[in-house]
């Protein structure tokens, strides 16, 4: 990872949250106030400009970068979680290029970020629980000596199957736990966008 | 979709420019979409800030001016506000006697207006906050996010308004802000969903001879949807939910607001506050003081919502208080 590859994975976040924005605002209807979508297009869309004109050293730049404007310009809850874990990731990387164990590292303080400030557990139905099992599957296949594009491939792997299995599942955090039962047999906006950044990254690295 | 809006993107800024126009004793930071009050702070005041998504209105830009709020910061429809408008409302309206926050007990609202109070301290501006969670619908906080805030902010922000307007310490008018979230308690029920500008379709489906019981102020669905009964049943559903977490004995004063979600006539709000007071003379309790309006809405959801404070002596003078903004004015 280097500050090129790094700003790639923004854009191509930005871009699959472009394609997917009323997909995500469609989830985020069932059971919430539908404004996911628009809200990270907003966030990623501003974020690509902040970065246009930017030369940074190091990658944890780059992202903090990212972070620091997901924050001022998303809003709701997703601004400050996403915000946050940007900026912590950023942080956890102050260095031109990372391996693919400091960028573990790195997943886990934005991991760490977002569940101290959100307070959810896994089976809460969030963006965590496509989250945890990207990242020990990241962690995994770091520790197992696999390049950055294998790690990422099998971390987007599993946050879609976290995804998805948010389904069954009662909300127990957020806008959609008001809904009780109600909540069940829906899948979680905030995984399904968890779940875009991590396949944003396997394809950013893929495309290398 | 049928509204009166020339871009859905452009709705936020472009009622903000009609705020300004249409009440020359508020102005706009457009650039940080921030409402204050023309004159300024009184040096020496405690300044109140709220905010939260807009479509709610009037909350909370309507509520700026002498007696209630100093400033408001109204996210994109739906939607928190971001922690950069906090601090630029907070440091717009800062008389050196610190900034009380009033949040509505939204994840979203509360993480942001977290991240704005740590900046603002950054700043050496002393800020308090109160957090509105006066929804009965939302039971079992253990496994939720905790209570919806809902129409109690409006009793927050007029009687802590009112308190700091008497000078007041930071302190003082936050303490007051949560006696009177305390004593709130409110409960709505939708006969239809809204439609957000940006989405463009109702957010669910709700048949003709259907409603949705426990609805949040958001166009989400409620704790559970039934078949639609005449307003008195209706109400006592509502009521019951309210009193059975806050019971009031004969004799108990209240102020009670029914509050229209944006597409009931007022015809139904009053046909409604007759069936809550009928209730509530019922049980012997006194409506001291009463609101009847679109007050807290949701778009153009047609429902309401009922609020219950059992007042005080304190919070029923202050209620009295002078108040002058576009959506409350009286004694002035």
């Amino acid at each position: 990872m280097d500050t090129d590859l790094a700003r790639t994975w923004v854009q191509a976040i930005a871009a699959a949250v472009d394609k997917h924005k009323d997909h995500l605002t469609q989830l985020d209807s069932a059971i919430g106030d539908a404004d996911h979508g628009f809200n990270m297009h907003r966030g990623f869309s501003a974020a690509i400009t902040a970065l246009a004109d930017y030369e940074p050293d190091t990658v944890g730049a780059v992202l903090v970068k990212a972070g620091t404007t997901l924050i001022s310009t998303v809003g709701g809850a997703s601004g400050p979680l996403y915000g946050g874990a940007f900026r912590a990731i950023g942080k956890a990387l102050d260095t031109p290029t990372a391996d693919t164990q400091q960028f573990a590292a790195a997943l886990a303080a934005g991991l760490a970020s977002i569940q101290k400030l959100g307070a959810a557990a896994p089976g809460d139905k969030t963006m965590i629980d496509a989250y945890a099992p990207a990242l020990a599957a990241f962690q995994q296949q770091a520790d197992a000596g696999a390049d950055l594009g294998a790690a990422a491939q099998a971390a987007a792997d599993a946050a879609e199957e976290g995804m998805r299995a948010t389904t069954p599942m009662q909300a127990r955090k957020g806008r959609a736990s008001y809904l009780g039962a109600r909540s069940i047999g829906h899948q979680d906006p905030g995984a399904t966008s968890t779940a875009l950044i991590f396949r944003a990254l396997a394809e950013t690295r893929g495309a290398r | 979709m049928k509204k009166f809006i020339n871009d859905p993107e452009a709705v936020l800024a472009e009622a903000l420019a009609g705020i300004a126009a249409a009440h020359p004793g508020l102005k706009i930071d457009a650039q940080n979409k921030v409402i204050a009050r023309a004159g300024g702070t009184k040096p020496g005041k405690v300044a109140l800030v709220s905010g939260g998504g807009s479509g709610h209105e009037p909350l909370h830009g309507g509520f700026v001016g002498r007696g209630m709020l100093d400033a408001a910061c109204p996210g994109e429809v739906f939607t928190s506000p971001v922690p950069g408008q906090m601090l630029a409302a907070a440091q717009a309206v800062d008389g050196g006697a610190g900034v009380l926050f009033i949040v509505k007990n939204y994840t979203g609202d509360v993480l942001n207006f977290q991240m704005a109070a740590e900046l603002a301290a950054e700043e050496g501006i002393t800020v308090e906050t109160v957090l509105v969670d006066d929804d009965v619908a939302v039971q079992d906080s253990t496994w939720t996010a905790g209570r919806r805030g809902t129409g109690a902010t409006v009793f927050v922000e007029k009687i802590a308004g009112a308190l700091a307007e008497q000078g007041a310490s930071l302190t003082e008018v936050a303490d007051m802000g949560k006696r009177v979230n305390a004593a709130s308690r409110s409960f709505a029920v939708a006969l239809t969903a809204c439609t957000t500008p940006a989405s463009g379709k109702p957010g669910f489906d709700l048949p003709e001879d259907e409603m949705e019981v426990g609805v949040g102020i958001h166009g989400e669905p409620g704790r559970r949807r039934e078949k639609l009964r005449p307003a008195k049943e209706i109400v006592a559903t509502a009521m019951d939910a309210i009193l059975a977490d806050q019971p009031l004995d004969a004799g108990d004063e209240t102020i009670v607001m029914v509050n229209g979600l944006g597409g009931t006539p007022l015809i139904e709000l009053y046909v409604v506050f007759n069936e809550v007071a009928a209730a509530l003379a019922n049980k012997g309790v006194v409506v001291a003081r009463s609101l009847v309006g679109n007050y807290v809405t949701s778009l153009d959801m047609a429902g309401v919502s009922l609020t219950v404070c059992k007042a005080d002596a304190d919070m029923l003078s202050l209620w009295d208080a002078p108040v002058n903004t576009p959506a409350l004015r009286w004694g002035i």
